[in-house]
C-alpha cells in the first residue's frame, strides 16, 4: 500500500492483520496528500502494535531490477505488484511456477515483460525471506480439498451471465438477441456476446435503454431467445416496455446488475435496491418472475435458467445481479453441455386450426408462442387487452379474467423451482435470511458462528417471485428472524407482505459495499443475546 | 459480399383481397387513414412477398390501429416505440417483410429518437407517417408538424413551436429513401408504397392525412381540387420538374433557391427545368424540393431513393462470415476456451 490507499483501507483489516506497505512511496508530499500529518502520522505505536507492518522498498528494489535489464522507470514501476505478490508467496509457502507460466502465456510476445516480472517476483520473494518478522508470519492456506473434480477456470459475473444467456440458446434452439445499451456495471455483458457471432448472438447496441428493450421484444415476437442487460436507472426507462412484455406475454430476460442508487446514484458501487422496481415498477398489475444470482460463477446457471423460464413459460424474467457479482471473478466449474437441463420453448404448431393467441397450457398457464413466418398463425399482439380468443376486448369480466390468468401463470413458476433449503444449526433460535449477491459473507458469517456454537441458521433466496413454495414453513420454524439486504430492506418488506405472522428484524447496509462477515457476525451476536 | 433478398417470394398472386381482415374499421368516416389502408392493401400484392412473411409494427394513435385492419402478423406496440420493435423483429428474422407505421406524433415527438436512428442504420424497414399536423387520438393538441401559430387545445394562443419537417428530418438522418404521398390521391400512394418496399434500406413515406374531426383542412391549401395542379408537383425520376395544371409551369434553380417558373413566359423554355434526380447522393437538392411550400409547390413522390448498403444486408454478411471463419462453433468449445484447468 502507499499512503492513500493505507489510510483508506486500513480500517478493512482486522487486528492483528499482516500489513504491506511500499516505504519508498511515504514521501512527505505523499503523506500530506493522503491527508496525514504530524498529529496523525500512518504508524504510531498503536497501530505498530496492532498489526505487523511490512515496510518494504518495493519501488526502489523494482526499479533497481528494471535497471539491471534495461527496462525504463515506467515498464519498471509498472512490475511493482510483482514485489508484494513476491511477498506474498512467500508468506503463505506458495511456489511461484504457475504464476512464472501465465506470464509467459499472458506475454508470449513480450520476452523482455516476461523477464522482467518473472524477476521481480521473485526479488520479492527472496526479500520476504531475509525478514526475520516473516518466519512467525507464515500462513498456511489449505489445499482446496473440498473442490468437487472436474475441469475450471475463473470466470466474471457479467462474462457468466453472457455465456448462460447463449447456453440457453443452444440448448433451446433459439437464436440469441440482446438490445442493450452501454450502461456501468452492466455494459460487459453486451461486450462479452458480441464477441460471439459465431455462436449465432445477435447482439444489437441500441440508441438507448428504451429501443434496447423494445428490438428485444420485437426479436421475441419473432422468435428470438430475447434479452436486455441494464442497471437501475436503465430499468426505470424499460418499465413501460415491460408492461407491454406482460401483456404480449412473450418470453424476455432482462438483466439488471444492480448498483447504488437512486438517479446516477453510485454507477461503480453495489447494492441491491433495484428490488422493489423488478417487483412493482410497472403501471398496471404487471407480475413479472424475479430471481437473482448470488455467486459470479453462478450468474451463468441464473441467466441459463431465467432464460429457461421466460421460454418455457411465456413470460418476461428479470434477473438481479449487481456491481459486485458482475465485476467479481470467481473459480468456475465448467460444466458440459449435454448436462445442461433440456429447454423445450412452447411453439405453435404451423396452421393448427385450435390456434388462440391466448389459448393457454392448462397446467402452466403459458400461451403459445407462434411466430410471424409460420403458416395459418397470423395474429396481432399488442399493449391493448385482449380477450383469450386475440381480439381486442374492454369487458370488464374479460379484464378481470386475464389479470388473474397473467398472475397465475407467474405462481405457477412455482411449482417448478426446488424447495428453499436452510443450511446451519438444525435448532437455530435465530434464521439470518439473505438474497441475491450477498451469500458469501453471509454463509461464512453463520458457518463462523455454528463453530463457535451459536445457534444461528441461514437461508438462501435465488428465486424472488414467485418464492419457493415452502418459504412460509421455513420462516414460521424460529422465533428470530433477521433479514440481511444492502439496501433499506425492501426483500423484507416483500416477506412481511406476504408472511405477517413471522416477526422479522433488518440488517441493512446501503454504502455501496458488500457485507463484511465482522459486522454480520456483531449483529447476530446482538440480536442472539437478545 | 453479393446482396441478397431476404424475404421469400409468394408461390401465388395475392389480390387486396387476401390482405383484407375480419376487424370492423373504427376510424372515423371521412378520415384520410381510409385511403392510406387501401394504399397499403393494393401494395401487399405487388410486392409479391410472402403473406405470412409479412409483419406490420404500429406505435399509439388512430393511424397505429392498421395493424388490425390488414392480414398480417401485427403488433400494436406503445406509443413511439414502434421503429424500435419493428427493429428487433427484422433483426431476429431477416426474412420477414416489416412495416412500420405512424403518426406525426407518434414517430416525431416520443417517437422521434428511434425515427432518427431507424433512418440512420438503414434497416430494411418500411416506414410510412401518417402526417395529420395534430394529436386526433387525444382529441386535438399540436403535434410536432403542427403549423408554427396554429390555435389547439393545447395552444390556445397559437404555437411558438417550430414545427419539424419530415422531409428534412430523414434527410439530415442520412435517410436512403423519402417519399411523400396524399392521401387523396391513392393511386399515387400505392404506387410510392410499391416503389418503397422495392427499397433495401429505411424508406419513409411520409403520408399528408386529413383528420376531419380535429384539424380538418390542414392540408386543404395545396389537396383542394381547385388548387392542388398548381400547389403540388408530383417529381418523377429523370423527367423534368414540371407542374400545374396546364402543365406550364416549372421549377429551376437560379443560383440562390428553387423558383417556380412558366414556360412561355420570359423566355423560359423547357430546356431551363431541373431534371429530378432521386438517386443524387449529395441531400442539397433534394433537401430544398423537400422544404417546398408557399410560393413553390409542395413536392410529392419520391423524393430521395439512393442505393447504400442496408444494416440488414451488413449485420447477416458479418453473421455469416463469423460462423464460418470464427474459433467457437458451440458452447462447449467456449467454455472450454482460454486458461483452464483441471482438479482431480
Amino acid at each position: 500500500m502507499n499512503p492513500a490507499s493505507l489510510k483508506s483501507n486500513l480500517k478493512w483489516a482486522k487486528k492483528g492483520a499482516t500489513v504491506i506497505v511500499d516505504i519508498d512511496t511515504f514521501t512527505d508530499e505523499a503523506l500530506e496528500k493522503a491527508g496525514y500529518n504530524e498529529n496523525n502520522h500512518p504508524f504510531t505505536d498503536e497501530m505498530e502494535r496492532a498489526y505487523t507492518i511490512i515496510k518494504a522498498p518495493v519501488t526502489s528494489f523494482t526499479q533497481r531490477i528494471g535497471n539491471e535489464q534495461g527496462a525504463d522507470k515506467k515498464t519498471a514501476d509498472r512490475c511493482r505488484n510483482m514485489f508484494a505478490l513476491g511477498i506474498i508467496f512467500y508468506a503463505t509457502h506458495k511456489k511461484l511456477d504457475q504464476t512464472f507460466a501465465y506470464l509467459e502465456r499472458k506475454f508470449a510476445k513480450k520476452p523482455d515483460v516476461v523477464a522482467l516480472n518473472k524477476a521481480v517476483l521473485t526479488e520479492g520473494y527472496e526479500y520476504a525471506d531475509k525478514l526475520e518478522v516473516m518466519h512467525s508470519h507464515i500462513f498456511e492456506i489449505a489445499q482446496a480439498d473440498k473442490m468437487e473434480k472436474g475441469r475450471y477456470r475463473n470466470i466474471t459475473g457479467n462474462v457468466a451471465t453472457a455465456w448462460g444467456l447463449l447456453a440457453a440458446s443452444e440448448k433451446s434452439g433459439r437464436r440469441l438477441f440482446l438490445g442493450s445499451y452501454p450502461i456501468t456495471p452492466a455494459t460487459d455483458v453486451m461486450v462479452e456476446l458480441a464477441k460471439h457471432k459465431s455462436l449465432g448472438a445477435r447482439v444489437f447496441q441500441a440508441e438507448d435503454e428504451i429501443a434496447g428493450i423494445c428490438s428485444a421484444i420485437g426479436a421475441s415476437y419473432a422468435g428470438a431467445l430475447a434479452c436486455t442487460s441494464t442497471s437501475g436507472p436503465g430499468l426505470s426507462l424499460k418499465s413501460e416496455a415491460l408492461g407491454l412484455a406482460v401483456m404480449v406475454e412473450l418470453p424476455l430476460v432482462v438483466v439488471d446488475v444492480q448498483r447504488g442508487g437512486p438517479s446516477t446514484g453510485l454507477p461503480t458501487k453495489t447494492e441491491q435496491s433495484d428490488l422493489n422496481q423488478a417487483l412493482y415498477g410497472r403501471n398496471g398489475e404487471a407480475p413479472v418472475v424475479v430471481m437473482a444470482a448470488s455467486s459470479s460463477a453462478n450468474c451463468f446457471y441464473w441467466a441459463f435458467n431465467a432464460a429457461k423460464v421466460a421460454l418455457e413459460h411465456m413470460t418476461p424474467v428479470i434477473l438481479l445481479t449487481d456491481g459486485y457479482l458482475g465485476n467479481g471473478s470467481q473459480l468456475f466449474r465448467i460444466p458440459k453441455m449435454a448436462d445442461m437441463p433440456e429447454i423445450k420453448p412452447r411453439l405453435a404448431t404451423p396452421n393448427d386450426p385450435n390456434y388462440r393467441p391466448f389459448r393457454r397450457d392448462p397446467v402452466t398457464f403459458a400461451r403459445e408462442w407462434a411466430l410471424p413466418g409460420m403458416e395459418g398463425l397470423r395474429h396481432r399482439v399488442g399493449g391493448l387487452e385482449k380477450c383469450p380468443d386475440g381480439p381486442l376486448s374492454t369487458d370488464p369480466e374479460n379484464h378481470a379474467l386475464m389479470v388473474a390468468n397473467r398472475q397465475e401463470k407467474v405462481n405457477r413458476v412455482a411449482n417448478y423451482i426446488p424447495d428453499q433449503e436452510v443450511i446451519g444449526d438444525p435448532d437455530a433460535e435465530l434464521l439470518v435470511v439473505g438474497w441475491g449477491g450477498t451469500s458469501g459473507a453471509l454463509t461464512l458469517a453463520v458457518e463462523e458462528m455454528n463453530k463457535e456454537g451459536k445457534k444461528v441458521a441461514y437461508t438462501h433466496f435465488n428465486y424472488i417471485c414467485p418464492l419457493p413454495k415452502n418459504t412460509g414453513d421455513i420462516l414460521r420454524k424460529y422465533k428470530k428472524i433477521v433479514v440481511c439486504e444492502l439496501n433499506n430492506g425492501q426483500f423484507a418488506g416483500y416477506l412481511r407482505t406476504q408472511f405477517p405472522e413471522c416477526p422479522m428484524t433488518q440488517y441493512n447496509k446501503i454504502m455501496g459495499l458488500p457485507f463484511e462477515v465482522g459486522e454480520l457476525k456483531a449483529e447476530f451476536e446482538r440480536l442472539l443475546a437478545k | 459480399m453479393a446482396e441478397k433478398h431476404f424475404v421469400p417470394k409468394a408461390d401465388r398472386e395475392y389480390t387486396k383481397a387476401d390482405f383484407t381482415s375480419d376487424q370492423m374499421v373504427k376510424w372515423c368516416p371521412g378520415c384520410g387513414d381510409h385511403a392510406i389502408l387501401a394504399a397499403l392493401l393494393n401494395t401487399f400484392p405487388k410486392t409479391n412477398h410472402k403473406k405470412e412473411n409479412i409483419c406490420m409494427v404500429s406505435g399509439i394513435g388512430c393511424s397505429s390501429c392498421i395493424p388490425y385492419y390488414v392480414d398480417t402478423y401485427g403488433f400494436h406496440s406503445i406509443h413511439g416505440r414502434a421503429c424500435a420493435i419493428a427493429t428487433g423483429v427484422k433483426l431476429a428474422n431477416p426474412a420477414l417483410s416489416v412495416w412500420v407505421s405512424m403518426g406525426d406524433g407518434d414517430s416525431m415527438a416520443i417517437g422521434g429518437n428511434h425515427l432518427i436512428h431507424a433512418v440512420r442504420r438503414n434497416q430494411d424497414l418500411n416506414i410510412t407517417i401518417f402526417n395529420n399536423e395534430i394529436y386526433g387520438l387525444t382529441k386535438g393538441q399540436y403535434s410536432p408538424t403542427t403549423k408554427f401559430g396554429q390555435v389547439t387545445k393545447t395552444s390556445p394562443y397559437g404555437t411558438i413551436d417550430y414545427p419539424f419537417n419530415p422531409g428534412e428530418l430523414v434527410m439530415g438522418a442520412q435517410g436512403t429513401f423519402y417519399a411523400r404521398a396524399l392521401d387523396c390521391l391513392p393511386p399515387l400512394t400505392t404506387d410510392i408504397m410499391t416503389r418503397a418496399a422495392k427499397h433495401d434500406g429505411t424508406s419513409v413515406v411520409e403520408v399528408l392525412q386529413n383528420c376531419m374531426i380535429f384539424n380538418d383542412k390542414a392540408h386543404a391549401a395545396i389537396t383542394d381540387r381547385a388548387v392542388r395542379d398548381d400547389r403540388t408537383i408530383i417529381l418523377e425520376d429523370g423527367k423534368p420538374m414540371i407542374f400545374g395544371k396546364e402543365k406550364n409551369k416549372g421549377l429551376r434553380f437560379n443560383g440562390r433557391c428553387l423558383e417556380a417558373v412558366t414556360i412561355g413566359e420570359n423566355g423560359i423554355t423547357i430546356d431551363d427545368i431541373m431534371i429530378h434526380h432521386e438517386d443524387t447522393e449529395d441531400t442539397g437538392i433534394h433537401m430544398m424540393l423537400a422544404r417546398m411550400s408557399g410560393d413553390l409547390p409542395v413536392a410529392l413522390g419520391v423524393i430521395r431513393n439512393v442505393k447504400k448498403t442496408s444494416y440488414t444486408q451488413l449485420y447477416e454478411d458479418q453473421m455469416e462470415e463469423q460462423m464460418a471463419i470464427g474459433k467457437y462453433k458451440c458452447m462447449d468449445d467456449l467454455l472450454n476456451s482460454g486458461d483452464t484447468w483441471e482438479v482431480e
